[in-house]
């Protein structure tokens, strides 16, 4: 279980990791927190010519505070998020989200960046940050562009990026101080990946209702129809069935208890940071 | 029983602490991985991507010839034979490397080495194996089906061993007004010791010697099996297990990759390594626990156990592993699933089925956690159709105190104990405020049930169990060496191997309490074939009465001769003479043991004429009373809740009641009951080896395959019966395996308990989400209909 040889870099800025993107031509990966790419070199499943450090990159290791969100860096760690070292624009729920990936070690060097880009069906930041209606922020050679996370994500383990782009970090905006938010997850041992989860998110004055449901195999799902879901007039189970037809009976049911508990967080708890 | 505050502080029944932690709580421990020879060759092997092929053709790439080794290569080698003697056997001979066949997947093909391990693993990416595939066996049930391709091609049907016994049980059933009928099955599972499987050979000109360094639970058994394979004398090969991370049966074997690591070391002349990898543990060593059962319960309508019937399929894998073969797991299960428990009438089918999976191997417990899983839920099927409570049908039914010892139906020995106290004391034990607490603000979604489980161990048991297998190997005496040092310390030797069990401890506090001397004075060797007297090795929860014995024994012929050199320069009579607190002493006078040992080596004109000329150092062999074995026994007792919506299970609370007889530590007793508990909360709940149709392993890593964790565990209590053996030295027992064995019974019945009024029951482990959900939901549509 060791990887093939490969060459490592630590470009100075994020033109440098473009250029370099560029001429590798799809041969070379980009690396950050090692989390998953690390076993996965391990085990062979990917293999690479290159691999590009940004782990240490000032651009993605920055945080911005603007009026109406806050830029994250993609560079920035589960553990700093969890621990308050970046500005939670959702004052506590992204915290709250962060403090229950994986394990602390795992947090301690993965990035929020880095899940995003590696697209495990399961990871915590696809399904919250999709309803949070995030958007990726993305460098290309000459132009930068801007996407909602749900488009970002393009499958299990898919991203949007072009083979001579990187991930700057995500602006999240932030919520109405009367918006209110649950997000809920199964996993049956503390530090695994979800079988299911769900958020519920509704802003009554930015006029802003979602749902979705993850560790469905394929990226988040956003359910139709949110704003009935939020106020009862469409159950679970209904809204589920609607967009999934063929699921297992097992798996169904996780997901639709996933939904009634992340709405009972978000009717019971009120406020950002109450 | 013994107040744990009259524990002392050393010798028998001291918890002291143990002394081997030192340097592994520091990181000081030294395990295979930890050895570096110069010019040490890494291996990696290509192993079989495919269940059940035959092989066609194997292409060793230009260039690195040299480098790859497959089975042609390997000339006067013999494969691995694990002969059982119970008649009507099917032998296998288990490769090194495959040659014309593959068995299962993660098979050893092709042998790749080089400088280090990414260099090597770099070759086996370049080879190329043309396969032609056979339709794989990869379901026990069916697997002796006619038709079917066979495993090994001289064989009939696949399988290694059928056997039949009855007793008296068409005149027990007679009167039987309570029948209960069920299916039972258990996952293969993957044992995880920390440390994976791990060899380093060298060969030594000088000595004439090839050197084994690995990560072994039985140094001697490896060292004849080496021999047997390499057609080396025994004499020229050492063994050394130095310090083992873990074993619980993964490393009570012969394995291939030690032979050719053996056989390349001679070849090349130079330090050779494998060390298994987390990829390699998974995908080819699921070699566990799989178990299939019909059983059938017969009561009367007082709840009297009239008979039991059972037919059990255990999926043996591919090959008859060494020592212990492909039937010891089934021999069992016909053996022991009666347990404690009186009946008039049994019978018992047992099949060891071949199927293209890895060799099976006693885990923890052996058959006995599924055994125990099979038998309890019958129990409480029973009580359930009885109206009973299941701790009523166990009283009713378990042999009573004063019936020991006792000779069950199955002929088994049981030496002691008091089983009944036991389910007594769990039950009390166990929080029924909480349960009852819980249930009134339940909310609709879950549901609290009460489980309970009660087994034996058989421990230590010797040549007259085991000649009856008629396998590679039969445990005879024990033996310890010991020897005085000229400074007054002890070298205790034995062949058993410490990797878990707190050896260097234990053995020295038996040491310590005949010998008076400290237990830091004490240095106990173990693990290498080089210094200590042959022995089976560490297995079947035998060490503390099997070593501990032998400890004792040669404890007691030291305390003589070192009281008679005492006596001669304490000008008094041996017979007057103690030993306390490191020293020899007399009516009015007393020396040190170091003073009696410097005697001896450095000042021998002290001594006196008729000295014993075999001098302070001693090796003495031990048997128990009986070779039956002690038995061991527990009731476990537990609390969970289930989650109607999603179908998970939580333990809420958790008793063991436990009689180890007398403990020499009850500090590693109850280390032994935790860790094993663990083990036995994951094979309930979480460890699941699934194979595909075409008999694939779909877990490789361990986001797949599910160990307990520390956040799925309660706290756990844990309460002592002593009753010691009559047949060991102090009365110890063994309890090595016991804390694995009892949780899936336990966790299952209360399960069962809490879905109970739903008209739903769980009958397979792992207890998993799915598995619950989809039980609820039939049993929904059952009422629907």
């Amino acid at each position: 279980m060791k990887p093939v040889s490969f060459d490592y870099s630590v470009p100075e800025n994020s033109l440098a990791v473009v250029e370099h993107l560029k001429n590798a031509q799809g041969t070379a990966k980009i690396v950050a927190g090692n989390q998953s790419l690390g076993p996965m070199l391990n085990l062979r499943l990917v293999r690479t010519n290159a691999l590009i450090d940004v782990g240490l990159l000032a651009e993605v290791r920055k945080c911005v505070v603007n009026q109406d969100n806050v830029f994250i860096g993609a560079g920035i760690t589960h553990a700093e998020i969890e621990d308050g070292d970046v500005q939670d624009p959702t004052n506590g729920w992204m915290r709250e989200a962060a403090g229950n990936i994986a394990y602390r070690a795992v947090r301690s060097r993965g990035t929020i960046g880095g899940s995003l880009c590696h697209a495990d069906p399961a990871a915590d930041w696809l399904i919250v940050l999709t309803g949070l209606k995030a958007f990726a922020i993305v460098q290309g050679l000459s132009s930068n562009r801007k996407l909602p996370v749900e488009n970002f994500i393009t499958g299990p383990f898919t991203n949007d990026l072009k083979e001579d782009e990187i991930l700057m970090g995500v602006e999240v905006p932030k919520p109405s101080a009367t918006a209110k938010w649950g997000y809920w997850k199964f996993m049956r041992q503390v530090g695994e990946f979800a079988k299911a989860s769900a958020v519920i998110y509704h802003d009554e004055h930015k006029q802003i209702t979602r749902c979705a449901i993850g560790a469905l195999g394929r990226q988040p799902l956003l359910l139709h129809n949110p704003e009935k879901i939020f106020d009862g007039t469409l159950t679970p189970a209904n809204a589920i069935k609607e967009s999934l037809p063929d699921r297992d009976f097992a798996e169904m049911t996780m997901h639709v208890t996933a939904i009634e508990r992340a709405l009972s967080i978000a009717r019971n708890r009120s406020e950002p940071g109450k | 029983m013994k107040d744990p505050k009259s524990y002392r502080s050393n010798g028998i029944g001291a918890s002291v602490k143990r002394l081997e932690d030192d340097r592994y709580l520091r990181g000081r421990g030294k395990f295979v991985g930890d050895i570096r020879l110069p010019g040490m060759l890494e291996i990696a092997f290509v192993r079989s991507p495919l269940a059940h092929a035959n092989i066609k053709n194997i292409h060793k790439p230009e260039g690195v010839e040299e480098s790859v080794f497959i089975c042609e290569d390997l000339i006067s080698v013999s494969g691995i034979k694990a002969d059982s003697g119970l008649p009507g056997f099917k032998s296998s001979v288990q490769p090194i490397l495959a040659s014309k066949k593959v068995r299962h997947v993660g098979e050893p093909v092709v042998a790749c080495v080089a400088k280090n391990r990414a260099a090597a693993e770099d070759i086996a990416d370049s080879i190329h194996i043309e396969f032609e595939e056979l339709p794989a066996i990869h379901d026990m049930k069916t697997a002796m089906d006619a038709g079917n391709p066979l495993i090994h091609e001289s064989w009939d049907k696949n399988c290694f061993l059928e056997t039949n016994v009855e007793t008296n049980f068409d005149e027990a059933i007679i009167s039987a007004s309570s029948i209960v009928k069920r299916t039972f099955q258990t996952a293969r599972q993957c044992m995880a010791p920390m440390e994976g499987r791990a060899v380093v050979a060298q060969w030594d000109d000088q000595l004439s010697q090839l050197t084994v360094h690995s990560a072994t639970q039985m140094p001697h058994i490896v060292r004849t099996g080496l021999s047997e394979c390499l057609g080396l004398e025994e004499g020229k090969i050492r063994v050394v297990a130095p310090d083992v991370g873990g074993g619980f049966g993964y490393k009570g074997i012969l394995l291939a990759e030690e032979v050719f690591a053996g056989w390349l070391a001679m070849k090349t002349g130079r330090p050779v390594r494998w060390l298994e990898d987390r990829r390699e543990h998974l995908t080819s060593g699921a070699n566990c626990r799989e178990h299939h059962y019909e059983v059938v319960g017969y009561a009367d309508s007082t709840g009297q156990l009239l008979a039991v019937s059972c037919e059990a399929i255990v999926d043996s894998g591919a090959y008859s592993i060494y020592p212990f073969s492909a039937c010891l797991e089934a021999a069992q299960v016909a053996s022991i699933l009666p347990g404690p428990y009186k009946m008039l009438g049994y019978k018992c089918k047992t099949y060891s089925v071949a199927t293209n999976k890895p060799p099976i191997l006693p885990y923890r417990g052996v058959a006995r956690t599924g055994v125990c899983f099979a038998m309890e839920l019958i129990m409480d099927a029973l009580a359930r159709d009885l109206d009973m409570s299941p701790k009523d049908i166990r009283i009713k039914n378990l042999v009573k105190k004063h019936e020991m010892p006792f000779i069950n139906i199955t002929n088994k020995h049981f030496d002691s104990g008091d089983y009944c106290e036991a389910v007594e004391r769990a039950s009390t034990a166990i929080d029924f405020d909480k349960l009852r607490v819980r249930k009134q603000n339940c909310n609709a979604n879950e549901k609290l049930g009460f489980g309970l489980s009660i087994f034996c161990e058989q421990g230590a048991h010797g040549t007259s169990v085991y000649r009856g297998y008629g396998i590679p190997m039969v445990p005879g005496f024990e033996q310890s060496n010991l020897r005085l040092t000229p400074d007054g310390g002890l070298e205790v030797r034995v062949g058993v191997q410490s990797h878990g069990q707190g050896l260097e401890t234990t053995l020295a506090q038996i040491a310590s309490q005949e010998l008076s001397i400290e237990e830091s004075k004490i240095k106990v060797v173990h693990g290498d074939t080089a210094y200590t007297p042959y022995s089976t090795g560490t297995w079947g929860s035998r060490c503390i009465v099997m070593a501990g014995g032998a400890v004792s024994a040669a404890s007691e012929v030291l305390a003589k001769r070192i009281k008679k050199i005492a006596a001669h320069l304490l000008q008094a009579s041996p017979e007057e003479i103690i030993l306390k607190d490191g020293k020899a002493q007399g009516k009015n006078n007393e020396i040190a043991i170091s003073d009696i040992a410097h005697a001896w080596y450095r000042q021998p004109h002290l001594l006196p004429e008729d000295v014993d000329p075999r001098g302070l150092e001693v090796t003495e062999g031990y048997k128990t009373v009986r070779d039956t074995g002690t038995f061991s026994y527990a009731c476990h007792a537990v609390i969970v809740s289930v989650d109607l919506e999603l179908g998970n299970v939580k333990i809420l609370d958790y008793v063991v009641v436990e009689d180890a007889g007398t403990m020499i530590n009850p500090m590693v007793v109850d280390g032994q009951v935790l860790g094993g508990v663990a083990q036995g909360v994951g094979t309930a709940l979480f460890e699941e080896m699934p194979f595909d149709t075409a008999g694939q392993p779909m877990a490789s890593t361990l986001a797949d395959y599910h160990l307990p964790v520390a956040s799925d565990l309660p706290p756990i209590q844990i309460i002592h019966m002593e009753t010691p053996s009559p047949i060991s030295r102090y009365g110890q027992k063994g309890i090595g395996e016991s804390g694995a064995i009892g949780p899936p019974a336990a966790i299952a019945n209360a399960v069962n308990d809490a879905l109970a009024p739903l008209g739903v029951e769980i009958n397979q482990i792992p207890i998993t989400p799915s598995r619950v959900l989809k039980a609820l939901s039939s049993a929904k549509m059952g009422l629907n209909s």
